[in-house]
């Protein structure tokens, strides 16, 4: 269960080819049609997966795998992705509603169970990437519309006319012609008998009424008043409680515990167990569990020489920081065009400059938790916090040692995750409260504590970027050279190919539109010591910060204005030039300052542009300084995902994005000393408080292009365009996160 | 001990030293109250007492003996949790929602004791962390709910 090695590839695996290009998950160089994902999962994983999907089952397809409708005429909806404040479940309801004929307000919408029906994601399930609405839109159109066609036909029986005289309203079949109506709960069991017709008709986009509208969240009331539920709020009778202490070091084990006989005496205490990596106590409410097992005595083995992942016990991020900026070379070449070399060394001037961004916690508020209960005919059920059902699944089947089809996964309501329970060797509580629970002969309600989440979180992994940029007597970038130097999580987790660049490595600062004719991107890997993961928008959260600020720099060398740089080398890519004016037009017309704000103020304005998870976007944020401290007053954010489904939802979306991203550029890092996180609470490890939050202003531009992401998108530009505005404010440039390690001082 | 939630009198037996939160999630199983970091350092665990927002998780129960305690269970009870309940629906502020109930009851305390609050009452009021960043939303909804 302590398996700290990545999950492995299974190269011969028949998903591993034809399946769909994951677009940024892929690795760059694979060839054409092979999936990253399919070199991924688990032997179990695949096999459970295998299986599920044996009898040719398309994903998607089951209108009875997804859709209940109720006597009421509401509609029980299971999705095949987990909400967790993203707005999925609504989104859902919007798709499906719009084409079944049913108001999304009368949804009631929960995670689906694992089961070959809900591999909508190029054959896999997850929900990440920004990818669930995309992925899937078309397929739940159709699939709304399939169960409309179901009542329909079962109203045409009922009625004894033929379908063409029906037609629907909201939750009702209609036949004008006698003036009958059935509601659709009266018809329910009735079509759910039916077939799934094959070519049932979709709404005319013109015709569509929730689509597209800023409809109503369907969880805000519930999460208003307290009623909503999370992982770590779950009970089933007999259940205890259970609190662990990790191993400072991971990959350290229990020796002995010299004060196991007290702690067995506290209150309420009920056992202490060695698990693998920690010990555990079982108690009857959590307090007592954690008491207990924080005053245990343990000492450890340390992880003997090679174990793989673990940590060295001398690790520091300074060093390895140190170590990634150490590196030389031009590494795997991950993106080329023209000679780079050549025009560098017929450039007018040459800049170069080293950029690092830190490793970062998650951080979500919902510290991770897992019950587990065996029961009586040998299945195990799981309640945990996941965005994978099915790799959990395998995996938890894995550590019980029992068929993954004995194993019954709930996937609660997330607290947060924002990358945090992908399935992550050694960063889930799961296989702790599996155990515990077989040890106890009840259910295990585990809860990790804030402070070893914080020791046990997967990180962001820390990385360095190199860039070099020629520029011609003009001014003008004809030459732009970077390497970035770190480990992708990609590669982590679902298996690297060492000749082979990590596309979560160098997403950000490859596939840029800029028209600079002579590029080389490259990529040096470097082992993280950390447990690394996926982290909300993945590479991007770090490599558009690169790329965007020493854009700026190139931009300065060239004595151009940086938003004027950027418009020019566009002129080529009109959807993203769109986008740009957008942004600017929105502020107010673009202005970089310094100006005097009517409060007296002095600000100045940066732009960034990204291009994450197959939407568009461009940022402008307006900073001051306040003593050494950058406050950030504004941010315009125009978004393009080509298409939306609820401009609320997005612009919530690009409101939390801008949070994260702006705690990340002005505060967020992991400092490991002697491989022990510094922090182990927020007091240590400070995310946007209130009074830093900036006004957010957001334009949707709907191009048309294809559905890009909405979750992560966000996020990406803000620290660029922040340490953008802060140059200008300063004369100086900033290369490392977060700025509270910088020295700001406006001094132009 | 003896603690009245909800107003309703409860018979608690556990070490007078244990946090407020955990009576309240564990033993009496008002699980809207949420466990964010234990440090009152989040927020996720605020609470009435007396009608004053306070971090049960760092609240021994020895400590509320004698007092009102409000959780959001109750919160539609109340005329002001009424008002900045409806302030939240409106403005559709919860994002994955856990910060929530935290939130909703700091708000509910400030217009209890401050029911005109200015700019600047609301910001010393409204301090509780959001990962998610609603705190754009938050403050609209706060503003509204004052208004009526
Ligand atoms: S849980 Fe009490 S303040 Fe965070
Ligand atoms: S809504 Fe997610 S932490 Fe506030």
């Amino acid at each position: 269960m302590n398996d700290m090695s990545p999950i492995k590839a299974s190269q011969n695996s028949d998903r591993e080819t034809g399946l769909l290009n994951l677009s940024r998950r892929r690795f760059l160089g694979v060839s054409a049609g092979a999936l990253v994902l399919g070199v991924a999962l688990p032997s179990g994983a695949g096999r459970a997966l295998a299986q599920a999907a044996a009898p040719a089952i398309e994903a998607g397809t089951r209108v009875n795998a997804y859709i209940e409708i109720r006597p009421d005429s509401s509609v029980l909806f299971r999705s095949a992705f987990i909400e967790g404040g993203q707005g999925i479940f609504t989104a859902m309801a919007q798709i499906v509603g719009e084409e079944l004929d049913v108001d999304p307000a009368r949804f009631v919408v929960e995670a689906a169970p694992p089961g070959p029906d809900y591999l909508l994601i190029g054959g896999f399930r997850f929900t990440g990437g920004s990818m669930s609405v995309r992925m899937s839109y078309e397929k739940m159109r159709k699939l709304g519309a399939s169960a409309r066609l179901m009542v329909l036909q079962a109203a045409a029986a009922r009625m004894n006319v033929p379908v063409s005289e029906l037609t629907t309203e909201p939750g009702r079949v209609l036949h004008a012609a006698s003036g009958r109506a059935l509601s659709y709960g009266e018809l329910a069991q009735q079509a759910a008998a039916l077939a799934v017709p094959a070519d049932a008709p979709l709404r005319a986009k013109s015709d569509f009424r929730w689509i597209g509208k800023p409809l109503a969240r369907l969880d805000v009331r519930d999460k208003s008043t307290g009623k909503a539920q999370y992982a770590i709020d779950l009970r089933v009778d007999g259940m205890l409680h259970a609190a662990v202490q990790h191993a400072r070091h991971l990959g350290a084990e229990p020796q002995a515990i010299t004060n196991e006989a007290q702690v067995l005496a506290m209150p309420g205490v009920h056992s202490v167990h060695r698990l693998p990596g920690a010990v555990g106590v079982v108690a009857d409410s959590w307090w007592r569990a954690r008491r207990a097992a924080e005053s245990l005595q343990v000492t450890w083995t340390a992880a003997a020489q090679g174990t793989k992942g673990a940590m060295p016990e001398d690790y520091s991020t300074e060093r390895h920081r140190d170590g990634l900026k150490a590196m030389t070379g031009d590494g795997l070449e991950a993106e080329v065009s023209g000679d780079a070399t050549k025009a560098l060394a017929g450039a007018k001037t040459v800049i170069e400059a080293t950029y690092d961004a830190p490793h970062l916690a998650h951080a979500q508020l919902e510290p991770p938790s897992a019950l587990a209960r065996w029961n009586e005919d040998g299945t195990l059920e799981l309640w945990a916090p996941n965005q994978a059902p099915e790799m959990f699944q395998a995996a938890a089947a894995k550590v019980a040692g029992i068929d993954p089809s004995k194993v019954i996964i709930h996937s609660p309501l997330l607290g947060g995750f924002f990358g945090r329970h992908f399935l992550y060797a050694s960063a889930n509580p799961f296989p702790q409260a599996i155990l515990l629970s077989k040890a106890v002969g009840k259910p295990i309600k585990l809860v990790w504590s804030r402070e070893e989440e914080f020791l046990r979180d997967a990180l962001r992994p820390m990385a360095v970027a190199r860039f070099r940029a020629g520029l011609d007597e003009k001014g003008m970038p004809v030459a732009l050279s970077a390497v970035a130097v770190g480990e992708g999580a990609t590669g982590r987790w679902f298996g690297r190919q060492p000749d082979k660049v990590d596309s979560s490595a160098v997403e950000g600062i490859v596939e840029k539109l800029y028209a600079i004719p002579n590029r080389r991107v490259g990529h040096i890997h470097v082992d993280d010591p950390a447990v690394i993961g996926f982290w909300r928008s993945v590479g991007h959260s770090m490599n558009d910060f690169f790329y965007e600020t020493f854009f700026d720099e190139m931009a300065d060398a060239g004595k151009q204005d940086p938003y004027e740089l950027r418009h020019r080398l566009l002129s080529e890519s009109p959807r993203q030039q769109t986008l740009l004016e957008a942004v600017a037009d929105l502020s107010g017309g673009w202005r970089r300052g310094p100006y005097q704000a009517d409060d007296g103020t002095r600000r100045a304005r940066g732009v960034a542009m990204a291009s994450p998870f197959g939407s568009e976007v461009a940022t402008i944020a307006e900073v001051s300084l306040r003593g050494e401290e950058a406050v950030v007053h504004q941010v315009w954010v125009a978004v393009d995902p080509g298409s939306i489904v609820n401009p609320a939802i997005v612009e919530a979306q690009i409101n939390s994005a801008v949070a994260i991203g702006l705690s990340i550029a002005l505060m967020e890092e992991v400092v490991y000393e002697e491989g022990v996180p510094r922090a182990r609470n927020y007091d240590g490890y400070p995310i946007l408080p209130p009074d830093r939050m900036p006004k957010v202003h957001v334009r949707i531009i709907e191009s048309g292009a294809p559905m890009g992401g909405i979750g992560e998108p966000g996020v990406p530009g803000v620290p660029p365009a922040v340490v953008n505005a802060l140059a200008v404010l300063t004369g100086k440039r900033v290369r490392s996160l977060p700025l509270s390690r910088a020295s700001l001082t406006g001094s132009i | 001990m003896q603690l009245t939630i909800n107003g309703q009198s409860h018979q608690v037996e556990i070490e007078p030293d244990t946090p407020l939160l955990w009576v309240l999630r564990d033993t009496l199983g008002l699980t809207g109250t949420k466990y964010g970091c234990g440090l009152a350092q989040c927020g996720a665990c605020t609470v009435l007492i007396d009608g004053q927002a306070t971090r049960a998780c760092v609240t021994p129960i020895e400590s509320v003996a004698g007092t009102e305690i409000v959780t959001i269970e109750a919160i539609t009870g109340d005329a002001e949790g009424r008002r900045v309940v409806e302030a939240w629906v409106d403005h559709q502020v919860p994002q994955c929602g856990y910060c929530q109930s935290g939130q909703v009851m700091a708000a509910t305390a400030l217009l209890k004791q401050t029911p005109q609050p200015t700019e600047e009452d609301i910001a010393a009021a409204m301090i509780n962390l959001c990962r998610c960043g609603t705190y754009n939303a938050i403050a609209s909804a706060v503003r509204q709910a004052a208004k009526v």
